[in-house]
């Protein structure tokens, strides 16, 4: 792959965005977007997560995973490393910054099965980003996702007062205001392409 | 609860997508084509069949402490054993679907049946409730994919059914679509199944 780390970067906000072309972390997009002060505190989180753990696991996976032949371990050893760097960063954050744990560290073990971390692994793999390359993938992907939960948290507390047909109320209405953000991406795909 | 309850609240009534809203990612993400839908159902079944059983075998020996941590390796080494036989038998299957079978693990119905039910019940029921959950959810992909392939190729698992008159819509087979079905979907179950009233 022969694409500079910056052009992915964008392309990972823009062109590709991980929840609104890829589908990926949809459940705690859903569940987390009431208001938007929690839809922020989570997209941080998420952010933050996505940069170390995408880095991580280019790491293990190039230099432990291929050089002894266990390729066909990538999933167990992909989530393990995660699960362990989210735990770690629990335990960081409510030793020393009390205050941000409150408000962040809430939805640090929502992050752990939260798809689009472990999605991000796996992308990079299939698609043989190098080192840069992958941590630029992943702070993309990180803004990306932060920049959907926060406008559709927009979008919803708007939506509040006025009237939603009753079976549309919560997840379905969520889904068209996704949708339509999703069409309104579809014009930047002509900036950058990547695959 | 007798078997067949267990079996068709978690296929209809708990339906895992429309009435839990969980799952929603892979839903989304391979149903533009049915074939790609219908093997992804299968995956999902066959893990979470295995995994609930699993750990419902072993859910009175397990800590409470490292719960989580076990369930999610028990749902990784099935959703391998799956990954490698898509890879061996449906090599091009496994290269469309790309990194979603993987994403399995991280599929929130596996955890929240392991979390909700197989933690707590007794074997056969887990695996019936595994089955369950994973055919309604496997329904609910190929009516997805079955408006999203008709209307975006103008086929029915890859047979041709409309002329050629027909012109494809290329929105159904891009991102937007998939997230405008899915909201009808859940308006009409909402309607005229569960008929919510404002």
């Amino acid at each position: 792959m022969d694409i500079s780390a910056f052009v992915l970067f964008w392309a990972a906000i823009f062109t590709g965005n991980i929840l609104l072309t890829y589908f990926l972390g949809m459940c705690s997009y859903l569940s987390v977007s009431r208001e938007i002060e929690s839809a922020f505190g989570l997209g941080v989180a998420v952010f933050f997560v996505l940069v170390v753990t995408t880095a991580l696991n280019w790491v293990v996976y190039h230099y432990i995973l291929v050089p002894f032949g266990i390729v066909y371990l990538q999933y167990i050893v992909f989530i393990i490393v995660i699960a362990a760097f989210v735990q770690f960063l629990e335990l960081l954050i409510e030793r020393y910054t009390p205050a941000l744990y409150y408000s962040l560290g809430i939805f640090l073990p929502l992050i752990t099965v939260n798809c689009a971390i472990l999605g991000v692994s796996l992308f990079m793999i299939i698609r043989n980003y190098n080192f840069i390359q992958s941590i630029a993938f992943g702070a993309g992907s990180g803004i990306g996702w932060l920049l959907a939960i926060l406008m559709l948290a927009g979008i919803r507390r708007k939506l509040k007062e006025k009237m939603v047909p009753a079976g549309l109320r919560g997840a379905g209405i969520s889904l068209i205001i996704t949708g339509i953000m999703a069409l309104g991406f579809i014009g930047f795909s002509g900036i950058v392409q990547i695959q | 609860m007798t078997k067949k309850e267990i079996f068709f609240n978690a296929t209809f009534k708990d339906n895992s997508i429309w009435r839990q809203i969980l799952g929603i990612c892979s839903a989304l993400a391979v149903t533009n084509l049915m074939l790609n839908s219908l093997i992804m159902g299968l995956g999902v079944i066959f893990t979470l069949a295995m995994a609930n059983m699993t750990i419902s075998l072993i859910r009175n020996w397990t800590p409470r402490s490292v719960r989580m941590m076990l369930q999610v390796l028990i749902i990784a080494s099935y959703v391998i054993i799956v990954d490698i036989f898509l890879k061996a038998n449906m090599p091009q299957i496994s290269k469309q679907l790309g990194p979603y079978v993987g994403l399995i693990i991280t599929n929130c119905i596996l955890m929240g049946r392991a979390e909700a039910f197989a933690s707590k019940n007794k074997v056969l029921d887990s695996l019936i409730d595994g089955i369950g959950t994973g055919i309604g959810y496997t329904l609910v992909l190929l009516l997805i994919s079955l408006v999203r392939e008709l209307f975006g190729f103008g086929s029915v698992f890859g047979f041709r059914v409309f002329g050629d008159w027909w012109t494809d819509w290329s929105i159904m087979v891009m991102a937007p679509s998939a997230f405008f079905i899915l909201a009808m979907l859940i308006w009409i179950v909402n309607t005229y199944y569960y008929k919510v009233k404002a």
